[in-house]
């Protein structure tokens, strides 16, 4: 009973850390029986999750007559970068730069907003702090929609609507309560000794600010600059609502307009969102890990 | 208090004033905009007049609004199809990419693909994907003849179905993510007592894992309803609201009336009651959830 139970375990939930190899030898037969059963609910959702993006890769590399014979399945035999040289010839290197500047200006300024805020958070005890905290997480039931109407009167009123600036502030706003709920969680754990002891040494809080928390939170810091680089630059709802000329256009926005553009060149639609989409496979393939944790850290302890 | 000790009371103001940066993004661009939104649902304003005080006007034209009362309908709905498709494949994929497995592993890093990419991105492959002669229909074709094909999205009775599968590949990675997180933080200690005493591997699930992953299920729950409440960019993209008002959810009906129809005043109250669902729905499912008392308890140790 025990022996056979022990073989369940080995493809059980999430306690497995016997090497595979030690149990082929004596049951062989039966799990390569049991082998593809093992392997099937994982193929069937790889399917699912990889058939888009494989999809939208061996289009974007197809010429314009084999897409429409209506090969879905295998990659083209004569594989054409053309739809990416049609796209880079458009306005597709100004969406990139108004994409990178919006999204480095509102990481830039979320950092070192929420970093001392949430240092204060951590360290002081007072009515006022506690009770902003709160605030701040009450902002995590705020949607966005709830306030849009009223931001685009007033980057109509101070004049900004239509320019990149527009887009910043919002931004910074929203992604506010969760950065600072990531760093507090995070700040949370420095051990007071350390304070103390710089304390001692006489250093004032600003030196304790930069000296201490900023070099022991660099995980959490790497967490939110991914966190929220993530959703400034995939964002589309402040575009669309807040900017409307081309030169303003971020990579998102332009996307959904290259829909109309585009008719029916769907080679060149997708070799635009795979162009579009090449930022963050790179930083899938250089920092997966720090990525998906980033992606997780408001939300799992 | 030791923490307390090392800060004199004068500058412990001054570190609370580290906070004053960020509270004045978050008041002014969240906090205040969602006020006037308030403020601007008691107001006719059209396009290029000026704002003038209605009263409840507005409100009492939502009350006989077909649209705005379907819209809130199927955002309802998409709410609960969300949360019934997401919440059992994400739990039991969390669960089997949890486990330590090479070939696990090697899956896991194809499924978190759908993170990388915008909301605008996945909207356009998937509208290609489920086009007349696309991939989808292909397959139809190849099983039940050339009479099989659909529109997924020109069929008002289909395409908010079709919708909520885009959402669900779009949100499942995410969530799998999260239910990773909570399946490799059970104690192994649980599943060697269960595997001594001869339990089967079925039981240990749902004996040990689901009770386990009771902050998970709730965390997620949460995330995946008040998500999908607000759910917007890859709606817009796909139908726009069609055809019809089929697809046409509350966000996007807010949206459209505000920005396409010009109708600030109205459009607030749709923005209003979107934050009061948006806001009740969180305080309840967390007070239902007993979840804030449980992390109180847990921050008290």
């Amino acid at each position: 009973m025990i022996t056979s139970d022990s073989q369940y375990v080995r493809y059980g939930y999430g306690l497995d850390n016997t090497n595979d190899r030690s149990v082929m030898n004596a049951k062989t037969i039966r799990s390569s029986s049991k082998g593809f059963f093992r392997f099937l609910p994982g193929i069937l959702w790889f399917l699912v999750a990889f058939y888009p993006v494989y999809y939208m890769f061996i289009v974007s590399i197809s010429d314009k007559q084999n897409f429409s014979s209506g090969n879905f399945w295998l990659p083209p035999t004569n594989p054409t970068l053309s739809n990416f040289l049609q796209v880079i010839q458009g306005n597709i290197g100004l969406y990139f730069l108004n994409s990178i500047i919006v999204t480095i200006a509102c990481v830039f300024l979320i950092v070192c907003l929420a970093l001392p805020a949430a240092f204060a958070i951590v360290k002081i005890n007072n009515i006022f702090v506690k009770n902003l905290f709160k605030l701040f997480l009450f902002g995590l039931a705020i949607p966005v929609q709830a306030a849009i109407i009223p931001i685009y009167v007033m980057m109509i009123s101070v004049g900004a609507y239509d320019t990149l600036y527009a887009l910043i502030p919002p931004q910074v706003a929203f992604w506010m309560p969760l950065s600072i709920l990531i760093l507090v969680n995070f700040i949370r754990d420095i051990p007071n000794e350390l304070y103390d002891s710089m304390v001692l040494d006489g250093a004032g809080h600003f030196r304790i600010l930069v000296k201490l928390v900023l070099p022991l939170s660099k995980p959490a810091i790497v967490a939110v600059v991914l966190y929220t680089g993530i959703q400034v630059w995939n964002n589309f709802l402040f575009p669309l609502v807040l900017t409307q000329s081309k030169d303003v256009r971020t990579l998102p926005f332009a996307l959904q307009k290259f829909q109309g553009q585009y008719g029916i060149d769907i080679p060149g639609l997708m070799a635009a969102v795979l162009l579009a989409s090449i930022p963050m496979i790179l930083l899938y393939i250089i920092a997966r890990r720090q990525l998906l944790g980033g992606l997780t850290a408001g939300f799992s302890k | 208090m030791p923490e307390q000790n090392v800060l004199s009371k004068s500058s412990r103001w001054t570190v609370s004033g580290l906070t004053l940066p960020a509270l004045g993004f978050y008041a002014l661009f969240a906090l205040f905009p969602m006020f006037l939104a308030v403020a601007m649902s008691f107001m006719a304003w059209h396009a290029l007049s000026s704002p003038s005080w209605i009263g409840l006007q507005n409100w009492k034209h939502f009350f006989s609004d077909p649209i705005a009362i379907n819209a809130i309908y199927l955002s309802l709905k998409v709410m609960v199809l969300s949360w019934l498709i997401q919440t059992p494949l994400s739990l039991l994929l969390g669960v089997y990419v949890a486990g330590y497995q090479k070939y696990r592993a090697v899956f896991s890093v194809f499924y978190f693909l759908p993170l990388l990419f915008s909301a605008v991105a996945i909207g356009l492959i998937w509208i290609q994907i489920l086009s007349i002669s696309g991939p989808v229909n292909t397959i139809i074709t190849g099983i039940f003849g050339s009479d099989g094909r659909i529109s997924w999205l020109g069929d008002p009775t289909l395409a908010l179905y079709a919708i909520v599968i885009v959402i669900a590949w779009q949100f499942i990675p995410f969530h799998i993510l999260l239910y990773q997180a909570g399946t490799r933080q059970i104690p192994t200690s649980l599943y060697e007592a269960a595997t001594l005493d001869g339990a089967s591997n079925f039981r240990k699930f749902v004996h040990i894992t689901l009770p386990q992953l009771k902050h998970t299920f709730i965390t997620s729950s949460i995330l995946i309803l008040t998500g999908s409440l607000v759910y917007f960019d890859v709606i817009y993209v796909m139908t726009g609201g069609g055809p019809g008002i089929s697809t046409r959810i509350l966000p996007l009906d807010m949206y459209l009336r505000a920005f396409k129809m010009a109708q600030i005043g109205y459009g607030s109250v749709l923005a209003v009651i979107l934050s009061i669902i948006g806001v009740v729905l969180s305080v309840l499912l967390l007070t239902l959830s007993g979840f804030t008392r449980m992390q109180s308890q847990a921050e008290g140790t």
